[in-house]
């Protein structure tokens, strides 16, 4: 049976089983290593994951669920995600997700049908002296207006 | 004395985050002095000496939660670095890892030599992807000078640093819910006794720290226990801190400053006063969300662990948020509670549906469904979550909750009251 990732994914998730006293320290890092490479993490990656750490898929489907950060299901190649948190909140960030969602032509939690983008307001995102904050893919942005936000999402397309 | 800011000395540098910076401000000989100068034992009387207490939250005295570790070494010990920053109106951590993470690398590797550890994590959270890639750069820096790995400066003392990314759960900010994250599980508190301290990570004795903390640690490695005991408000309030403000204020933003400056310099001197001139203070929570909030009447205090304490909230982790006039009360605590009921573990039943619960309640006065009884229900459903949760986490939210309802009662009776939020109908919303 073939891999269900790259022969590189599967080397490095080799080593991160070498690297902590105990393998399952090792979920967290190797599903990150997938999504990095699928871009989601699938029924099919987690089943392989489990296999390769000596786990049960549904406990690693449990492990997936608690988490944010691992997307069920495929995301925009722009993830783009608003802070809503209270100093965001202080700050505009209701009015910039409104905005947002209007020139992206997408409502909040849901991806664009062709797959440029996703829209998310976020519980916070730990950077309230820049709000109103915004984080696309790994990259930060703030203090952000709208037309601050139009601005970057021009330079992104 | 003029306070001299040391934990932010470097932050303003180009390149800030590099070894040679670092070195070039004289980073690394606190270090250098602790391997040479110390045994182990006795850098944690140091410690306990110089009065440090935790810089994450609870405040509790460092020194003394190093020597609560079991004095047998049948098994390992672990150093596990708390880089999850994730407390609404919290962002001082993240300052310190973009922007000097050497700092607290020094710190963390003096902590592991005092408490016999060879191994240390730094969980970071998943959010903060700069500071993740400033501080693995870091640790492969501090490697190849010979600050990491086997023999560090020919002490003979071993250690390696494992940095291990959260992925956006605020709960693994709690120091229990951390380890079973690192162990590769939901982060759910654990209860205890056992403390982490003696059955820690993989059932290990372990020591979880604050970034902050650590960073601390490298001063008193550097200046000497009497030093940082001497700044501050000695004996239980010493040594500098970071103190944020965020909300209505023109220059939000991390100060620092002695423990136990008072709140309103640092809402006028540092953070320039309010954001609009003609909207002055309503309300500020001086630790980060889940602590008590302040109406301005009683924001006249002082920002250390004892003084806040007296004045019936907590320092927290000094995430201080700011509120003017023009806030709604009831929609800046139905943001929160909406914020704690997302983050909510779901281990506990308390927490779990009284989160939801709350969001509920406060939705309805905001929109205009309120219902008179519903004041006095958010605050019996607060005082049903506090003390009934396997982790502090049901305190941080019935904290707020029991808090807002006392101070701005009225403002809540009169949502009820009108079946509408009076601020918004007065701005023609």
């Amino acid at each position: 049976m073939s891999l269900p990732v790259r022969p590189e994914t599967d080397r490095r998730i080799d080593d991160l089983l070498a690297r902590f006293p105990q393998k399952g320290s090792a979920l967290l890092p190797a599903l990150y290593l997938v999504q990095e490479e699928k871009g989601w993490v699938s029924e099919a990656s987690m089943e392989y994951v489990a296999g390769k750490i000596g786990l049960s898929p549904a406990f690693v489907s449990g492990v997936v669920s608690f988490y944010t950060m691992f997307h069920r299901q495929p995301v925009g190649r722009h993830h783009v995600q608003i802070c809503r948190t209270l100093p965001c909140a202080l700050r505009g960030a209701d009015a910039l997700m409104a905005h947002a969602a209007k020139r992206l032509g997408v409502k909040d939690g849901q991806t664009r049908a062709d797959g440029a983008c996703s829209l998310a307001s976020v519980e916070c995102l730990g950077a309230c002296d820049r709000a109103p904050f915004v984080q696309i893919n790994d990259r930060d942005f703030g203090p952000v207006d709208p037309s601050g936000l139009d601005e970057i999402l021009k330079r992104l397309e | 004395m003029a306070f001299e800011p040391l934990l932010t000395r470097n932050i303003h540098r180009e390149g800030s985050e590099s070894i040679d910076a670092y070195l070039a401000s004289g980073g690394y000989q606190g270090l250098r002095r602790v391997l040479k100068e110390f045994t182990p034992e006795k850098f944690v009387e140091e410690v306990k000496t110089s009065g440090l207490r935790g810089r994450g939250g609870a405040g509790f005295p460092t020194g003394m939660k190093w020597g609560f570790l079991p004095k047998g070494r049948e098994k390992p010990r672990y150093l596990c670095v708390n880089a999850d920053e994730s407390e609404p109106g919290t962002f001082k951590d993240r300052l310190l890892i973009e922007k000097d993470p050497h700092l607290v690398l020094e710190g963390i590797i003096a902590s592991a030599y005092a408490i016999e550890c060879n191994l240390a994590f730094f969980y970071i959270r998943g959010e903060f992807h700069q500071g993740c890639r400033t501080f693995e750069k870091a640790i492969a820096e501090a490697r190849a000078r010979g600050f990491l790995g086997k023999n560090i400066l020919g002490s003979g003392f071993d250690l390696e640093i494992i940095v291990y990314r959260g992925a956006g759960a605020y709960i693994c900010g709690e120091e229990t819910a951390l380890l079973e994250s690192l162990e590769g599980k939901r982060g759910y508190p654990r209860i205890k006794p056992p403390f982490p301290a003696v059955v820690g990570l993989y059932g290990c004795p372990t020591i979880i720290n604050n970034v902050e903390t650590l960073a601390n640690v490298t001063l008193i490695a550097e200046r000497g226990s009497a030093w940082f005991a001497g700044i501050g408000r000695p004996p239980k309030n010493t040594g500098p801190k970071l103190f944020c403000i965020s909300g209505h204020v023109k220059r939000p933003g991390v100060y620092e400053a002695p423990l136990g400056i008072p709140f309103l310099e640092l809402l006028n001197e540092r953070a320039g006063g309010m954001l609009h001139p003609s909207r002055p203070l309503k309300a500020a929570v001086p630790g980060g969300s889940s602590m008590k909030i302040l109406p301005a009447s009683k924001c006249d205090v002082l920002l250390d662990f004892d003084s806040l304490a007296a004045a019936g909230t907590s320092l927290g982790s000094a995430g201080g948020m700011v509120m003017d006039t023009g806030t709604c009360i009831v929609g800046a605590l139905l943001n929160l509670a909406r914020f704690y009921a997302h983050e909510s573990c779901g281990q506990c039943t308390p927490c779990r549906e009284g989160t939801g619960w709350l969001v509920k309640i406060l939705s309805r006065l905001e929109r205009g469904d309120g219902r008179p009884e519903d004041v006095g229900l958010l605050a019996d459903i607060a005082f049903r979550i506090e003390g009934n949760t396997v982790c502090p986490f049901g305190e941080a939210i019935a904290w707020p909750v029991d808090s807002y309802v006392k101070a701005f009662r009225e403002e809540f009776e009169d949502h009820a009251r009108r079946k509408a939020c009076p601020m918004r109908a007065a701005a023609g919303a």
